[in-house]
This record gives structure tokens, sequence and C-alpha cells, in this order.
């Protein structure tokens, strides 16, 4: 270890923003507008290959959600997975601070981006994970 | 024009657990039963193509000849997720087509009893201990469970749920419902994996996997093994009539990727191929969906059988619930979906599998389906769909020789 101070806090992907308005980030096709979150060759949609960071929405609407009650060992279960539509850009995320009972679920709902840690890894260093809440 | 292609000889093996017997067994099993079926020999084959896609790398081709017979022909092994048996059998029907040569072997292979969650979604998962951006998401921990899910049940309940979000009436029930059809499908056949009954309660009460996929609306895994034998058309007005009589023209034969949309690289999008490999099939085959009279699609989950009707326009854009509930799809419906109990109770060794529904079909067209024979079938869709994504449609046509 170098005797530099790790970094407080890390995001669990690096599309998601910390800070006062935690948000996510996506890459912006410069040419036609094409949103994507992962490090990119060039554009799925037209194949430019010239990018900006757009910020995403921050609430949307749940599109489509499932509970997983059976995952990889490793993977803990009961959680609500969903696709989100933020502002017309879709995110897959977690539903967090929902009971995972389809009864109290609905498509269309309305959520809001939120935080949480992952805890802190051996040297101190704090994950912050993201998921999306039912909108106060 | 390139020549027409048929079907002279096609085989599966019975579904299910085949603990004496492996994967070039199965393999075998089919080849050698699909050669027999034609009437003819591997001496005629002028290509194989094979597919075993939990072992892509194994060369299972070449396997399979050392057993059934070494004669210096082509081999493409291939791999494309769910869709790798109707890979196999498109290329075969390429090469034909191609005038390379005029007759060739498809062969698919899985063994997946007991499987369990199959691909990255099915893995064991644990975080390291220092937090490192990793991928191309710079992920310092898992993501799967965090960020959505990565397995196969849930990413195709979203699938489901989403036509529900859109056009409405999906609910449990009805998923549910779909697969009750499917089950009472499988008890009459005797190569399903699972040919029992069950009922709307048993199936909506069993174990939930991923909300509103139950247990038995997901696919079983089991081992299997299926093979054709294609013949150009030249090539087949030469062979007896009776062979004549019983090849099965391949009407279209279609494989798509998925075009880039919006949001289809967050939630894997298995409607618009689906739906651009049907209208190229249709087209080349020269009918509409109104002219089937039976359709093996992929219910890999019975949330994922529901936008399939959509997507091969069996209904109307948007009417797919309504068209379940209208009776259409059960077996004594105006379009049987899945008579053979579809990837729910037949089963899903995957590589099989896009030749195993083209066997289907082809029994039917036949007239050797036996109690489960929809009578006068002269036309049959065969669709799979793997994700990534790739999808395989086959029109098959009874034989006017």
């Amino acid at each position: 270890m170098t005797d530099t101070a790790a970094p407080v806090q890390v995001p669990l992907v690096d599309y998601l923003v910390l800070g006062d308005q935690p948000h996510l980030v996506a890459n912006e096709c410069t040419s036609c507008g094409a949103r994507f979150f992962d490090r990119r060759n060039a554009c799925a949609g037209c194949f430019a290959t010239s990018f900006e960071k757009v910020d995403i929405a921050t609430s949307g609407e749940v599109r489509a959600f499932t509970i997983v009650t059976f995952a990889a060992p490793g993977v803990p279960v009961p959680f609500v997975s969903a696709i989100v539509d933020c502002g017309g850009t879709s995110v897959r995320a977690n539903l967090i601070n929902v009971d995972a009972d389809p009864a109290k679920l609905a498509l269309g709902m309305q959520v809001s981006l939120a935080t949480y840690s992952l805890g802190t890894d051996d040297n101190g260093t704090e994950a912050i994970g993201f998921g999306f809440e039912p909108a106060s | 024009m390139a020549e027409n292609v048929w079907i002279l000889g096609i085989r599966m093996t019975k579904f299910g657990k085949h603990a004496d017997k492996d994967i070039v067994d199965l393999a075998s099993e089919a080849a050698m039963g699909a050669l027999a079926d034609a009437g003819v020999t591997m001496r005629e084959m002028g290509i194989m193509a094979a597919g075993n896609l939990m072992n892509a790398s194994a060369g299972i081709g070449q396997q399979i000849q050392k057993q059934v017979g070494q004669t210096g022909i082509p081999v493409y092994n291939v791999a494309n997720a769910c869709a790798t048996g109707a890979t196999a059998l498109r290329t075969v029907i390429m090469a034909i087509k191609a005038g390379e040569c005029d007759m060739g072997i498809a062969v698919g292979v899985e063994k997946l009893a007991g499987a369990g969650l199959l691909g990255g979604g099915g893995q064991a998962k644990s975080d390291s201990k220092v937090w490192s951006p990793k991928g191309r998401y710079g992920a310092v921990a898992t993501t799967d469970g965090r960020i959505g899910t990565d397995a196969m049940p849930g990413t195709f309940a979203q699938v489901g749920m989403e036509y529900g979000h859109k056009y409405g009436g999906a609910t449990f029930e009805l998923f549910a419902k779909i697969s009750e059809k499917n089950h009472a499908h499988s008890t009459l056949n005797p190569l399903a994996a699972y040919s029992k009954r069950f009922t709307l309660e048993e199936i909506m009460g069993d174990m939930m996997i991923a909300y509103p996929n139950t247990r038995p609306m997901c696919s079983a895994n089991c081992d299997g093994a299926a093979a054709a034998v294609l013949v150009s058309e030249s090539k087949l007005r030469t062979l007896s009539l009776e062979q004549q009589r019983r090849a099965v023209k391949v009407a279209a034969s279609v494989l798509t990727t998925d075009p880039y949309e919006e949001a289809c690289q967050i939630l894997p999008n298995v409607n618009t191929l689906t739906r651009n490999a049907a209208k190229q099939a249709y087209e080349t085959a020269g009918i509409g969906p109104e002219d089937l009279d039976l359709v093996e699609l992929h219910d890999c989950f019975a949330t994922a059988e529901l936008v399939h009707y959509d997507n091969l326009m069996l209904c109307p854009e948007g009417g797919a619930v309504d068209f379940f509930n209208s009776g259409a799809p059960w077996r004594d419906g105006s379009m049987p979906v899945n008579v053979s109990g579809g990837l729910q109770s037949k089963g899903h060794p995957i590589a099989a599998t896009g030749i195993a529904n083209v066997w289907e079909v082809c029994h039917h067209l036949r007239g050797e389906a036996g109690p489960r024979q929809i009578e006068g079938a002269k036309v049959g869709l065969a669709h799979v769909i793997g994700l990534g994504s790739a999808c395989g449609i086959h029109v098959l046509e009874k034989s006017g020789l």
C-alpha cells in the first residue's frame, strides 16, 4: 500500500456519480444520441466513435420487474430486479426499500434513484451501490 | 435462384436423464437415426454442422464423426446460444444452397440434467477483498443481484412483464395458464422429458424462481440430441418415391440478431429480432401466419411464449393475451402452439432444441405424429431464440412430390 489515503468512497460502477446529488451518467453518441452505460468502442446504432457524458434523470417509471427468489450461490435473495424508464433512457437496477411482494409492486410505479453502502473493503474503502425506491 | 433444400431424414432422442450415455452417444444416436430415417449413409454427406453449447470448443462434430463415420468432409462446429441447433441446420442449408454439396447433416446435443441456472447468471458470485474496478462498467463488486438479475428466469420474466406493461392483461395467472397448456400437450409426447399434466393451482403454487415464473414455467434442463439430413431438391428427385414423399421442404431458413434499439443493451430485446425473422420467413416462404397449421416456438419460460405469439404475428400487435385467452394455441385451437409440450415439459437440451422443434413439425407434416397428430398439417414453423441474441426460424412444408 502507498501512504496516500485511499478514497473514502467508490461507486459500485463507474457510471454512478457520487456526491451531494448522486446520479447516473451515460456515454451518449454525439452523432445519433444513443446512450450506453459501458465503455464503448463505437456506437451500436450508427457506428460513430465520438461520445460525451450525459446525466441521466434520477427519477423514472418501472417498465418491467421481477422478484428473484432463486439465484446463483453468493447472490442474496429475494431481490427485485427492474427496468426503469428514466426520461426516455432505460436503466437496469434493483428496486430497493420495497417489499419483495408482487402485491406491493406495480408496473408503471414512479421511482427515484437512491444509494446505499455495500460495506468497506480491506483498505477501509466504502463501496456505494444504487437502486430505485418508490418516489416520495 | 439457389435451389430448394429439403429435410430427408430427421430424428430426436428421448429427452430426459441419460446417465448411461455421454454427449457423443446421444449425438451419434440422433445422427445415425436421421441417416436411417433418410435412407442414406455418412458416405453421401458432403458437410456436417454440429453444436454442443456447453462444450463449444471441444469439436463435437469431429467426435461424432469418429463414432459414426469419418469421410473427410468439412465440419462446422457452431455455437449460438439457444439458437445453436437452428444455426447448425442453417449452416448445412446454406452449403447446399451455395452448391458446395447436395447432402449434409446437422446435429445438436446437450447434457444438462440437473444443471440448475445456466449462463453467467448461474455462476457462484463473491466479492473480492479490495474494491477495484473491473470490466466494461468498472464494477468494483458483483453486480448480479445488485444491478438487476443476470439469470435467465428473471430476464425472461421481465420480458413478459414489459409486454404486460405495454398492453395490459399479463397476470401471473395468465402466464401460468400458458404453462398449463404446454404441460397438458406433453402428455401425448413420449419423447418429452416430463409428460405430467399439472393443474393451474399446482403450477402457481410451485416453487417461485423469478416472479411470475414458477419452476414448472421454466424450461426443463435435460439431456438430448437431435439431427437432420438435408438434401438439395435436384438430388431428392433422383431418390425413391418413398423418400420424396416423406421429405419435408424447407420453405424458409432465417437467422437474425437484434438491431440496435434504445434499451436493447439494458434488457435483451427478444422481440424485434424475432419479428424481423418472422417477416423474412413469411416472405421467403410466400405464406402468412394464417397459413400455419402448427408452431413450435421458444417457450424457454412461460413469460417468453406470450411475447412470441405477437412477434411471430400469430395475433394482431398487442393482442397476445386475447389470442391466448381465445384458446387458439391449444392443440385443438385455431393455431396450435407447442403441441410437443414445449421447452417447459419436452425439455431444453440447448443445442438440440433448434433441430428437435423442426423434428416435431416434420413429424406432423409427414402424418407420423400418432396420438398428437395435428390432422392435415401442411405447413409449420419452428422458432428458437438464444440470448445475446440470435433468432432462428424455419418454415416447413409437407411434400407435394
